[in-house]
């Protein structure tokens, strides 16, 4: 079937130059949205950073409340899982990597006779624990490459409602922690119970001796009162933006490898489809001198 | 001597400038305003507006859902998820939702979310308004 090889292989380099102008374009889409997930990381920091230093104040003050959001359970029954994954896939590790890292937390927490929740955030970690039958409690999608901060509130408001009623005793948050551009890690943060403001004003690094007296309104303990819930939105909203970055900075990568690898099955493939091209013109060519020589022989 | 006035939202910076005098309505405690040399302050606030006096005259408003303010002598920053100036005001989703609050209280007058969506509606149609 001389040309036949030929055709074949010249039709299956198309399609994967038709794959590779689409990974490309996908490399190129995620890299400039990572650049923007990072600059609204960095917008959304200042809120968060001021919040954690009226916190520094109070603490300062001496305000300690006794807040829903600060009971501390000693032996957690029902642990809250939340999970954050995308919504779409072709992101390399991205979802599999954070879902299989909260699936081990929850599978941790049954293996010790503990109760669960999930509240999945993106498509991919609903279908995963769905289709292993895991009960779901809540399931927020359609912002994971984007999110806004009324999604956080939302996610927020389900979460608070869960803990404060006594529904669960603990909330755990998984995403994927934006390090640099190279770097993503799944982690593991505790959520709620918050640590008690003196913690949370160590953490953010008071230091006691230069803070100034503040007068409150209406009082240290209502304004962290407000403050609390607020604080517990901003931290879920820095978690998302901090994944959506991620999610990105994988897609990038992982598109990038797809578009090299077509390169190599494309130069591959050509090899492949010359080598078939030379056989068949050498076999045309035999076929010719033999008929030659056939001819000759018959004259002679 | 003037006021650094700085209005932080969760997504970004709203507003950032000079001012001279601050106006707005703490939780419990009513209307307040601060002036340079103001004693080291934080207030929770109600829904309300709050009016930056800029050096020059200018007067900025704010309507703001919740939030925080806090104060030092030379600096006020307001802090709030849920904050639009008043330039921007949707005024026809501002109705629609004072509408859907109002629904909802004729079911149930004491509602909680639906008195402060509708205290958050009304602020904002006045605002626009007026």
């Amino acid at each position: 079937m001389p040309g036949g090889a030929e055709r074949v292989l010249r039709r299956r380099i198309g399609s994967v130059r038709n794959t590779k102008k689409i990974t490309r374009a996908m490399e190129l889409i995620a890299a400039t949205r990572v650049a923007r997930a990072q600059q609204r990381a960095n917008a959304a920091r200042p809120y968060a950073e001021q919040l954690t230093s009226v916190i520094e104040d109070l603490a300062a003050g001496g305000a300690d409340v006794d807040h829903p959001l600060l009971r501390r359970v000693e032996n957690p029954q029902t642990i809250a899982f939340i999970v954050c994954a995308g919504d779409r896939g072709l992101a390399g590790p991205y979802n599999s990597a954070v879902i299989r890292t909260g699936e081990r937390e929850i599978q941790a927490h049954r293996a010790e006779g503990g109760d669960y929740k999930i509240i999945s955030v993106g498509r991919k970690a609903r279908d995963y624990f769905s289709f292993r039958a895991y009960e779901i409690d809540s399931y927020f999608s359609g912002f994971t490459d984007n999110p806004r901060f009324e999604d956080a509130h939302r996610i927020a408001r389900r979460v608070r409602e869960l803990f404060e009623t006594g529904h669960v005793d603990q909330v755990e948050l998984i995403y994927t922690e934006f390090v640099s551009l190279g770097t993503q890690r799944s982690v593991v943060r505790r959520f709620l119970p918050l640590e008690p403001t003196k913690t949370l004003a160590q953490a953010g690094g008071a230091d006691a001796s230069a803070l100034i007296s503040f007068s409150f309104e209406p009082s240290p303990e209502g304004v962290l009162e407000d403050l609390l819930p607020q604080y517990v939105e901003a931290r879920l909203f820095a978690a998302l933006l901090d994944a959506a970055a991620s999610e990105h900075a994988n897609r990038q990568r992982a598109m990038k490898a797809a578009t090299e690898n077509a390169d190599e099955l494309i130069t591959k493939l050509a090899r492949d489809m010359n080598r078939a091209r030379q056989a068949s013109i050498t076999t045309e060519i035999m076929e010719i001198v033999g008929g030659a020589e056939a001819l000759e022989d018959d004259a002679a | 001597m003037t006021l650094r006035v700085e209005f932080v939202s969760p997504e970004d910076l709203l507003y950032s400038g000079e001012g001279i005098m601050v106006t707005t309505r703490t939780r419990g405690g009513g209307e307040i305003a601060f002036l340079t040399g103001h004693e080291p302050f934080i207030g929770s606030l109600q829904t309300s507006q709050v009016k930056v006096t800029e050096v020059d005259g200018t007067v900025r408003l704010f309507a703001v859902r919740r939030g925080f303010v806090s104060v030092t002598g030379e600096k006020v920053t307001v802090l709030s998820d849920v904050a639009v100036p008043v330039e921007s005001i949707d005024v026809r989703r501002a109705n629609a939702d004072l509408t859907e609050a109002n629904a909802k209280l004729t079911t149930d007058q004491h509602d909680p979310f639906a008195l402060a969506d509708r205290k958050w509606a009304e602020l904002r149609i006045e605002l626009a308004v007026g």
